[in-house]
């Protein structure tokens, strides 16, 4: 496990549904209220499922994710774990799962209650992947669930994969970021070979009719950046 | 070697000649000479001296006496000459002028072009009947011989002719051409292969690119060839058999049937009988016939009265001049570096133009049909100028082009050359030329390059060590050609020049990489795309690996290219912009990227409005007449000064006596800079510091071209945010950089005596460098070509659209990963073997600290230098260089809050 530096400030607090959420570096959230942890679209296995194609992306996409669940799950310790979604690449995921991988994953597991919500990529989780597997929950006022309902909505979800870009002075950058308006919350993906959707795209217009606070994951803290900062691809 | 005579010519051909009122030239009845000795030869030729004749005669030739083919499928007959070029357009005209000819004498030779725009009925039938000569390119080399029926086409290949050499053999498009060569020798060992060159500082370079680099006497497998493998070496490795022009040809390849397995060999018997006794090195070396230029070129520096300013590269000084030598000469070529200054020297050119004089532009970006007005018209004699890049640098031959006139640095001496070859292609005619300076600096870098064209001294770049990127495609693709033996694969590989010093382990790793990825975790056997089977033989596992191949082939990974589009305005709805007008060509999508509605920019001869992204296409309206352009600059053909014309420079600068041969102004700012600091010896770094509005700044000034400076800027600064310097940015130019701080530089150079050595060591490319480069975009962008070359990933075509998520992947995401869970993977050393020469120049950098080490000078000032004046007025110019996304989000967080407390 990396050492994290001390000028990291690893965590960013926001207001969601009046209650405070902690935005973490590694793309996770932490309620609280609810001594829960979030993630999203964690795409294991995603680099055998393109090997399977014939493009053999590095073996290590799953174990880099894993780094960085354990690392959000050990420094938060929560009763509750919850992946809204897409947790695998696909539903043949769980199978090619390392030995290792999977030795990793049940420690992570260990001792929490953890609720996979299903997504589009994983409709189907196997028992031995451990945990309970439901379709959506209810967590307090908000509701999570995998694909963000169009409309307004007290829920976190993921499926999107946002991410922001802001050019300044002709210098770009493109990070993950979380948006939010302070009722609902779609959350990065945390898969290390998870892509990303511009902030910009049409995809979030019926999310959010009032804009949105975008909060980008930089690499020593979180940054929230106004919509109109940011840029399309 | 005894002069080749015309009695070589048939009567046909000697009749030809005279109908035409020419005389075959000297090298032409070389080449014909060296063709009935079966060698392969280099002709190194300028332009005009008739060297695509003189590569196709000896082919013409053959084939007027072999008489035609019956055509039926029993007497199928192979392809004779094969001719690469290294651009389309090229090969097709080719192909026209070689109708003439054939034309004219009623030859009976059928000659096609294969590129990406012929048909698939048409390439079907050229497998299935192969004409006599085919041109095309190093991709569609490629593809042919991946295809099953690779070894029939090429079976009765007798020459290969490659065009424009020395500029194919500088990219890794060579690397996959050498690769292409290796191959069609095992296939046709009789076939000789011909190079047409301008002339380069290293011939034998390219000499040895064009035969098997192989010395039968070393093989690297001795002992670990399995004895299967080894029956077939024994006759051809025997020093009984003497195999000149391909030692080594028979000891590959399936045992042939045994028809053809005589044949060979009472063909290798005829090819050794030349009379030249040679020794081993020379047989790795094609044979050499050179053609001297004809008259000196009659070329000098532009001088004006008015002084040049001290950075710049649009020479607008020079306008009026430029103009007068278009209106006094019959066609002129104006060459300029980049597309921007391309673009600038039309517009003020058409300030000037009141004559109306047909003057054109042409670069790289512009539509294609745009482009083909312009050469068609310039063919026909109907322009007086056109203004142009690189584009224009290779190939086509040009009307009567009388003068040609450089704006801007020249940037290396060969370049300089072969543009000004454009001019006259009567070649006993002195060509006129004219070199631009367009600031103080580019006045030494002109005065270098006049030596150099003087003294006919040359400055092309080193020979290639073969990219691992192409060979991983190159192995796939002769996977999908036939089922391969490992070691004889390894063997055809390295007699390929660029390949000759292939380790086997390299190109183990690269095999592993193509069959599985080549991970140390090994998890993904089970969808290998070769496979080795019991037969010991590797063949690809299924049709959809090798379809797979084929949309993925080539060397070229375009930045991704965004269309521009003419809209118009609504007047019913102002501010409304309709996508109805033409395309204008194509721009960069990043610097597309950086546009934000509004920014005006200079593109195809017009100053533009950027409207926004519509779909995929870049959405501008015509900027109102007299609008300046903002955005300064997009990227495009800027060459880094060649390191030979570096070192004239900076013994130039170094030698007072030298600075009377430069105009007054150069003269006295030189003087000026002795006075108020120091002028530099030749192997000396000179830093200068000096305080200037609340800022420190640091400049110096290695000469070493714009990408090695920005690296050393980036590790630079890394470097003074840990000894606490604070610095805010930097700037770089083709001469020095100027870095800026919020802490004292020269207190603390002058508390620390070490500290600018310790500052500008060596091993800033360890440990900063590696730093540095994890997060690197320009390390990132260099990740991803290698990437899609070597087939990790797939290409993504224009035209294709991102719609919704991703579904292809970030290279960028993969880039993280592999390096860090695999840092030594083969990939990562190929794109690091890039960074050394490409973006990031680091080898070039590396020579630099070298050469400096311990002759560093500081010179700390109270005010900025006239030398430093110059990099200086870079800053504002030249975009910030940061690959810090922190500080790009810092700041556009605080955006936010300004906002919340306005």
């Amino acid at each position: 496990m990396t050492a994290l530096r001390k000028n990291k400030q690893t965590t960013h607090e926001i207001a969601l549904q009046g209650q405070a959420a902690l935005l973490d570096l590694t793309g996770a959230m932490y309620l609280p209220e609810h001594d829960a942890l979030l993630v999203a679209d964690l795409h294991f296995e995603k680099g055998s499922s393109f090997a399977r194609r014939g493009m053999m992306l590095p073996p290590y996409d799953t174990r880099e994710t894993l780094m960085a669940l354990s690392d959000a799950v050990f420094r938060f310790d929560p009763k509750t774990v919850i992946a809204l979604g897409d947790s695998f690449h696909d539903i043949g995921g769980p199978d090619r799962l390392g030995d290792e991988e999977r030795g990793t994953l049940s420690e992570v597991q260990a001792g929490r209650d953890w609720i996979w919500v299903t997504g589009n990529h994983d409709r189907i989780l196997p028992d031995s992947i451990g945990g309970q597997v439901v379709e959506e929950m209810a967590l307090g006022s908000l509701t999570l669930r995998h694909e963000p309902l169009a409309g307004e909505q007290a829920e976190v979800a993921g499926h999107l994969h946002p991410v922001g870009k802001v050019v300044m002075r002709g210098r770009a950058t493109r990070r993950r970021c979380f948006l939010t308006d302070g009722k609902r919350c779609v959350m990065p993906a945390l898969g290390a070979y998870a892509g990303g959707l511009n902030a910009c795209d049409a995809a979030f217009k019926p999310l959010f009719a009032n804009g949105f606070t975008a909060h980008l994951i930089g690499t020593e803290r979180i940054f929230a950046i106004a919509k109109a900062m940011l840029c399309r691809d | 070697m005894p002069k080749a005579s015309a009695s070589l010519l048939p009567k046909t051909f000697r009749d030809w000649f005279k109908h035409r009122g020419w005389k075959p030239r000297e090298h032409q009845l070389d080449l014909l000479a060296k063709a009935g000795q079966g060698r392969s030869v280099l002709l190194v030729a300028p332009t005009g001296a008739g060297k695509t004749l003189a590569g196709f005669l000896p082919s013409l030739v053959e084939l007027a006496e072999r008489g035609p083919g019956r055509g039926t499928a029993k007497d199928k007959r192979g392809l004779h000459t094969l001719y690469i070029s290294p651009l389309k357009a090229l090969a097709t005209d080719i192909a026209r002028n070689l109708e003439t000819p054939v034309q004219e004498m009623a030859l009976p030779i059928r000659i096609e072009t294969r590129t990406g725009d012929t048909p698939s009925h048409k390439r079907a039938r050229q497998i299935e009947r192969p004409p006599d000569i085919l041109l095309t390119t190093p991709e569609q080399l490629a593809l042919l011989l991946a295809h099953a029926e690779a070894r029939e086409f090429f079976k009765d290949l007798r020459r290969v002719v490659l065009d424009e050499l020395h500029s194919l053999v500088t990219s890794k498009r060579g690397d996959l051409l050498s690769l292409g060569l290796a191959r069609l020798m095992t296939i046709a060992p009789q076939a000789t292969a011909v190079g047409l060159s301008a002339t380069v500082r290293e011939p034998d370079d390219l000499r040895k690119y064009l035969v098997p680099q192989r010395d039968p006497n070393i093989s690297p497998l001795r002992g670990e060839v399995a004895p299967e493998v080894r029956e077939g070496v024994g006759t051809a490795t025997s020093p009984n058999v003497a195999l000149p022009p391909h030692p080594g040809a028979l000891t590959r390849s399936d045992p042939p049937p045994p028809k053809s397995d005589v044949s060979d060999l009472e063909e290798q018997k005829r090819i050794s009988g030349a009379p030249e006794i040679r020794g081993e090195d020379e047989d790795r070396l094609a044979d050499l016939v050179v053609v001297q230029g004809g008259a000196q070129p009659d070329i000098r520096m532009l001088e004006l009265d008015a002084r040049l300013p001290l950075a710049g590269h649009t020479a607008s000084l020079s306008m009026p001049s430029i103009y007068e030598l278009i209106r006094t000469h019959k066609t002129t070529l104006v060459f300029v570096n980049t597309r921007l200054q391309a673009e600038y020297t039309f517009q003020e050119l058409w300030k000037l133009n009141e004559d109306g004089l047909a003057i054109a532009l042409h670069h790289g970006s512009l539509d294609v049909s745009q482009r083909r007005r312009v050469e068609e018209a310039m063919a026909a004699g109907k322009l007086k100028a056109v203004v142009c890049t690189a584009t224009l640098d290779l190939g086509i031959d040009w009307g009567d082009v009388d003068l040609v006139v450089n704006v801007g640095a020249p940037k290396g001496a060969s370049r300089i050359m072969q543009r000004i070859g454009r001019s006259n292609h009567r070649m006993d005619e002195p060509s006129e030329a004219y070199l631009v300076p367009a600031n103080r600096f580019e006045i030494l870098e002109c005065r270098a390059a006049l030596d150099a064209v003087h003294e006919a001294a040359q400055d092309t770049p080193d020979a290639r060590i073969g990219a691992l990127d192409v060979l991983c495609q190159h192995i796939l693709g002769m996977a999908c050609a036939d089922p391969f033996r490992l070691e004889e694969l390894y063997e055809e590989i390295c007699a390929a020049a660029p390949y000759a010093g292939l380790t086997w382990e390299d190109f183990e790793a690269c095999v592993a990489f193509v069959a599985t990825g080549g991970y140390s975790l090994r998890a993904y056997e089970r969808f290998a795309k070769i496979v080795k089977g019991n037969d010991g033989l590797w063949r690809v596992r299924d049709a959809r690996v090798a379809q797979q191949y084929r949309m993925n082939v080539g060397t070229i990974v375009e930045s991704s290219m965004i269309k521009v589009r003419l809209g118009r305005s609504m007047r019913s709805r102002p501010g409304t912009v309709l996508p109805r007008g033409r395309i204008l060509g194509e721009i960069e999508e990043g610097f597309a990227e950086t546009l934000t509605p509004g920014d005006t920019f200079l593109f195809a001869g017009e100053v533009l409005r950027f409207e926004g992204i519509a779909e995929d296409e870049v959405l501008a309206t015509r900027a109102r007449a007299g609008t300046d352009p903002m955005v300064p600059s997009y990227e495009g053909g800027k060459f880094p000064l060649s390191t030979f014309l570096a070192a004239r420079v900076r013994a130039i600068l170094a030698d007072p006596f030298e600075w009377d041969r430069l105009p007054p102004q150069m003269t006295e700012w030189l003087l000026q800079q002795r006075r108020r600091s120091i002028v530099p010896g030749p192997r000396d770094l000179l830093v200068e510091t000096f305080p200037r509005a609340n800022r420190f700044y640091m400049t110096c000034f290695p000469f070493e071209g714009r990408l090695a400076h920005q690296t050393l800027g980036m590790l630079l600064t890394r470097r003074m945010e840990r000894a606490g310097l604070k610095p805010l940015g930097f700037v770089a130019n083709d001469y020095g950089i100027a870095v800026y701080a919020s802490g004292d530089i020269a207190a603390r150079a002058g508390r620390d005596p070490g500290f600018m050595d310790e500052l500008f060591s060596e091993d800033m490319l360890g440990d900063d460098l590696e730093d540095w480069l994890a997060e690197s975009s320009l390390m990132k962008r260099t990740f991803r070509q290698c990437a899609v070359i070597a087939g990790l990933i797939e290409r993504r075509f224009p035209g294709q659209q991102k719609t919704g998520k991703q579904v292809t992947i970030s290279t960028d995401l993969v880039y993280d990963v592999l390096r860090k869970h695999e840092p030594d993977h083969v990939l990562l050393r190929a794109a690091r073997a890039d960074a050394a020469t490409g973006l990031l120049d680091v080898r070039r950098l590396g020579m630099m600290l070298q050469r400096i080490r311990g002759r560093i000078i500081h010179k700390p000032l109270d005010r900025v230098s006239p030398l430093s004046v110059s990099v200086m007025l870079e800053i504002g110019r030249e975009r910030v260089y940061s690959d810090n996304a922190d500080e790009i989000l810092a700041e556009a967080e605080a955006a936010l809050l300004d906002e919340a407390l306005a």
